[in-house]
């Protein structure tokens, strides 16, 4: 594939347009990849006893605010807004819409928000359980997810899905994880063909203020990602990350490693996420639009079926 | 601010003493900043990088200055003398006010 990427997906009905830039549908064979690629991992992680936990894309509004995220990311949050009016509101609702107005100013935000990463709703869960048992915790989520930043680089897609693994104890079982799936997920782009490096990265947080965060997250390690070129070689596309939090959710939280009698240290947390967008891009990207022409480790990794 | 205004005219040391004042207030660190040598660093004082964006916009407010992009680093807010240096870098940098 060359040229403009967004466009031949869209020409060869791969991603569907909708009119507003990140907002897709999926084809067959988009979907048929994302499919087999979650059932790879399923077969990658199936020994590591994860706890699976799935929720909706939306989570209550109160665990974005309790998270922190506001605060580093704004400009990417979404809340849900509904019609709360009685008849005459709702009147003046359908006079505005039919005057070209904005309708939505006759709403007011529920108790909902936008999944922006799959990991949030686990901790607020983790956290009601009680304090941690010595092992920790490990949990497999996957979600829907929404951020708001609109773009025409079919990487940066403002709904997507993404699949994590998270784990919640010490700050020595957090890092040992975060370490052990950096490697893994080396093996991981080897048997999917594509070409991949890891590298220290840092979150798009807010501002100049962001740009301290930024600096000081690279300064201390935090994150890391799987950069695979897809749009561009000369930004290629994260498409893994693995994110050490040290105590940041443990903190809000207030999830509590196991003590004697009771509740002892601040938990660390840890997370590693799948972009299954990106990840499926990037194998169209390199190995083509015609399944049947691609490499047979890709096609056996993939447990592609025979033609 | 006119140029002979008091950002200007204010000396090493007064700087020193209303940027400790503005560490206590928005650092949010463990510790009493009174007893911290100019040198400590912040961030094992407990200075997170949240409490850092307040703490460079608060600086920012009380110098009637701002932080350029190429100074939007850990380093700029390492310590008391290190943010004394960056202030007073800025506010002889701009004769105008």
């Amino acid at each position: 594939m060359s040229g403009d990427l967004l466009q031949e997906l869209f020409a060869g009905r791969h991603l569907v347009p909708s009119g507003i830039d990140g907002l897709y549908g999926r084809g067959p064979l988009f979907e048929a990849v994302v499919t087999r690629l979650e059932a790879m991992i399923d077969r990658m992680v199936s020994a590591d006893g994860a706890e699976v936990m799935r929720f909706p894309p939306g989570m209550p509004r109160r665990v974005l605010e309790r998270s922190g995220y506001l605060k580093s990311f704004p400009d990417l949050a979404g809340a849900i807004h509904c019609f709360c009016g009685d008849e005459r509101a709702h009147a003046r609702l359908l006079a505005t819409l039919e005057a070209g107005g904005d309708w939505t100013a006759a709403t007011t935000g529920a108790d909902i928000v936008l999944t922006p990463a799959a990991c949030y709703p686990v901790y607020p869960a983790v956290a009601a359980a009680g304090p941690l048992p010595p092992e920790g915790r490990l949990i497999d989520v996957a979600s829907w997810c929404f951020r708001h930043e609109p773009s025409r680089d079919p990487a940066r897609l403002q709904m997507f899905r993404m699949r994590e693994h998270v784990r919640i104890g010490t700050p020595e079982q957090v890092r040992h994880f975060r370490d052990a799936w950096m490697e893994r997920a080396s093996g991981f782009a080897a048997a999917l063909a594509l070409p991949a490096r890891l590298d220290l990265a840092n979150d798009p947080f807010f501002g100049r203020g962001g740009k301290l965060m930024a600096d000081s997250q690279r300064d201390r390690q935090l994150k890391f990602e799987l950069l695979i070129p897809v749009g561009s070689a000369e930004r290629p596309t994260a498409c893994m990350s693995f994110n050490y939090h040290q105590d940041h959710f443990g903190q809000a939280w207030d999830i509590r490693a196991a003590g004697p009698g009771g509740a002892g240290a601040v938990a660390h947390t840890a997370c590693v996420g799948f972009g299954m967008e990106r990840l499926t891009l990037a194998i169209l990207r390199h190995h083509g639009l015609r399944p049947e022409a691609w490499p047979a480790p890709l096609r056996t990794a993939l447990d592609w079926p025979a033609a | 601010m006119a140029a002979d205004g008091q950002a200007t005219s204010m000396s090493d040391a007064g700087i020193l003493t209303r940027i400790r004042g503005l560490v206590g207030d928005h650092g949010q660190l463990a510790l009493d900043v009174a007893t911290l040598p100019d040198d400590a660093d912040l961030y094992d004082a407990g200075l997170s990088s949240m409490a850092t964006v307040q703490l460079m916009l608060a600086i920012e407010e009380a110098f009637d200055l701002e932080v350029p992009d190429r100074l939007l680093n850990r380093g700029t807010f390492r310590s008391l003398a290190a943010i004394g240096r960056v202030v007073t870098e800025l506010l002889a940098a701009t004769p105008g006010r």
